[in-house]
């Protein structure tokens, strides 16, 4: 990316077609790692068999395969497997958006106080029986995500607007959505309760069916689509909001959208499979260290990057400890911390 | 005009901050801007690229109201480069230029032939195409503001605001970024504390007091020993100079 002193125009788009055997390769890896998440578990499964059972649903093939295996396949670990996909898809670009945002690069999905609020409906729902059995526990989290995320941003809004006071709004809503989570927990939960809401807690996608697919995938797909379209109006934010508005950018009309999109993003996520942390914090570093700094590759690699460590994060979660599954969340951070710092140092700034 | 500014008032915490400005500043020309701290100067600046929104007033681009146009036809007209702006992301030089191309893209329109001669212009201005590659954090102050105003130029303004470019840097800096901004076939304005480069760069200069304008015109005309006791609260003494023909300002200790 150097420019010539001859007068070379400047040539750092990169070459299209090695991004795109770049991204080819990538997606190529996501499918093959999905794949393998679906043959590896209790009851093994060749990846043929795999390969088999997926071209009889969709592609009407009438391959001779055992009922048990079909239905392991597709009903239990396809829609599994889907699902970390999306999620981590998910909360990368929504960690990548908010700390180009709000200029932090401590920011993740969680700083708005959304998975706190997610846990406080949950709770509420699990141990306190509101809704009256119409709201499911994915429902009642839902809506105390989407509670939460409104409470925080009219208090940051009420104090001026500017990024440090969204994230000083976002600590003081999950202190008080914990807060509230906690005094639910220990007054009214019996021991079996506060068990599955510590487990739930710390995600776990067990449980997962295909309506789940349906909905957490085609909200990951339209965050993309929508980060996408404001990959160059990040970009600007690089020096700061006047920055960004001194070069064109409708700052507080982008503000509101991406904001409000990857709420909706880590809101739906959080709801079907509980606060899952780390993902969302150090993925887009990583991703960074890979593509640089640019949000037109930078976004793209985020969610490709997040999708294959969730994948990969719950083939580990089931396979480390025989006869039980540990919660995602937990290897997550047991894993992608280490991980990360090997990241951190090999990308150490020369002093 | 290029850049005018009628009766314009704008106050920030209960405070007037900006108290009826009119300024005029002719196509091509360099307009100075002078005032102790606090007199105004950063705020007019954000106020005439519409960074911040008027109480009262009028401020025109050519002959059109900006309060009537977007946000976008602002930034693809005017650049505006902030004091001592800085980033902890791992950009590039060439980066950082690129940004000045945003004003002028559609989200999905691809990088363009227009776009890469306006970046190689603006780096050629500031004397910096071998350094494209170079990473931000490790540029010097002055360099910083070399590349921001590079990135200022690649939006290819027709006026350029600039906020203490020369702040922080040496002086070989100061006057090689003076010397650029004044041969530049813009509009500018910008604000500056040294009354003698004001003096030899500047077509005009504005001398800012409490948010109104104190003086304005050419700088033999307006720079005085009686306005500068006013405005600044020191002594000075000025005389043409033998040496390049401008003003220069000469402190009396306290």
């Amino acid at each position: 990316m150097t420019l010539a002193a001859a007068g070379q125009p400047v040539a750092a788009e990169g070459r299209w077609w090695s991004r795109l055997a770049l991204a080819t390769l990538a997606l190529a890896a996501l499918a093959f790692m999905i794949s393998l998440a679906v043959s590896i578990g209790e009851i093994p499964i060749p990846l043929a068999t795999t390969a088999k059972a997926v071209a009889n649903r969709i592609f009407g093939a009438s391959f001779e395969l055992s009922r048990i295996h079909e239905g392991i396949v597709w009903d239990y670990r396809l829609s599994r497997a889907l699902l970390a996909a999306s999620c981590g898809a998910a909360l990368a670009l929504s960690g990548a958006i908010l700390q180009a945002l709000l200029r932090n690069p401590l920011a993740e999905p969680y700083v708005l106080g959304i998975s706190a609020g997610a846990s406080t409906g949950a709770v509420a729902v699990m141990i306190l029986g509101l809704g009256y059995g119409v709201l499911t526990l994915s429902g009642g989290a839902f809506l105390g995500a989407v509670l939460a995320f409104v409470l925080v941003s009219a208090l940051a809004a009420g104090a001026g607007g500017g990024a440090d006071r969204i994230i000083l709004a976002g600590v003081a809503g999950s202190q008080l959505f914990t807060a509230l989570t906690s005094y639910i927990v220990t007054t009214s939960a019996n021991a079996e309760q506060a068990r599955g809401v510590m487990f739930w807690l710390l995600g776990s996608l067990a449980g997962v069916r295909w309506p789940d697919v349906y909905l957490a995938a085609p909200v990951a797909l339209a965050g993309f689509a929508v980060a996408m379209f404001h990959a160059r109006a990040l970009d600007a934010f690089t020096f700061g909001v006047d920055a960004a508005a001194a070069l064109g950018i409708a700052v507080n009309r982008v503000r509101t959208i991406l904001l409000g999109a990857t709420a909706l993003m880590t809101a739906a996520m959080v709801s079907i499979v509980g606060s899952i942390g780390f993902v969302g914090l150090v993925i887009p570093h990583a991703a960074r260290f890979v593509v640089g700094p640019a949000h037109g590759r930078l976004l793209p690699a985020s969610a490709l990057i997040g999708a294959l460590f969730m994948v990969t994060a719950d083939i580990v979660s089931r396979i480390i400890v025989p006869q039980q599954i540990l919660p995602i969340g937990v290897v997550t951070a047991l894993f992608g911390a280490p991980a990360f710092a090997i990241i951190l140092y090999k990308a150490r700034r020369p002093v | 005009m290029s850049i005018s500014v009628h009766d314009v008032h704008w106050s920030a915490g209960g405070a007037m901050i900006v108290d009826g400005i009119s300024i005029e500043v002719a196509p091509g020309s360099t307009l100075g801007l002078l005032g102790p701290n606090g007199s105004g100067k950063s705020s007019l600046l954000r106020l005439i690229c519409r960074l911040r929104n008027v109480k009262s007033g009028v401020v025109s681009l050519g002959n059109t109201d900006i309060a009537a146009m977007s946000r976008l036809d602002i930034a693809r007209r005017v650049a505006f480069v902030e004091q001592q702006a800085t980033t902890d992301a791992q950009v590039t030089v060439l980066d950082v230029v690129r940004l000045g191309r945003t004003p002028h893209r559609g989200p999905l329109s691809p990088w363009g032939v227009a776009d890469d001669a306006a970046v190689y212009a603006a780096l050629c201005h500031v004397g910096m195409p071998g350094r494209a590659g170079q990473l931000w954090h490790t540029l010097s102050g002055g360099e910083r503001q070399r590349v921001h105003i590079a990135r200022a130029l690649a939006q290819t303004p027709s006026e350029l605001l600039l906020d203490e470019p020369t702040n922080h840097l040496d002086i070989q800096h100061q006057l090689e970024i003076l010397g650029l901004v004044a041969r530049l076939p813009v509009t500018s304005i910008v604000a500056l504390h040294d009354l003698n480069l004001a003096a030899m760069f500047c077509d005009s200069l504005a001398v800012l007091h409490r948010g109104k304008v104190v003086a304005a015109g050419a700088p033999e005309d307006i720079l005085t020993e009686r306005l500068i006791a006013e405005v600044f609260g020191v002594r000075a003494h000025i005389e043409r100079s033998a040496y390049h023909g401008r003003c220069h300002v000469q402190y009396r200790t306290l």
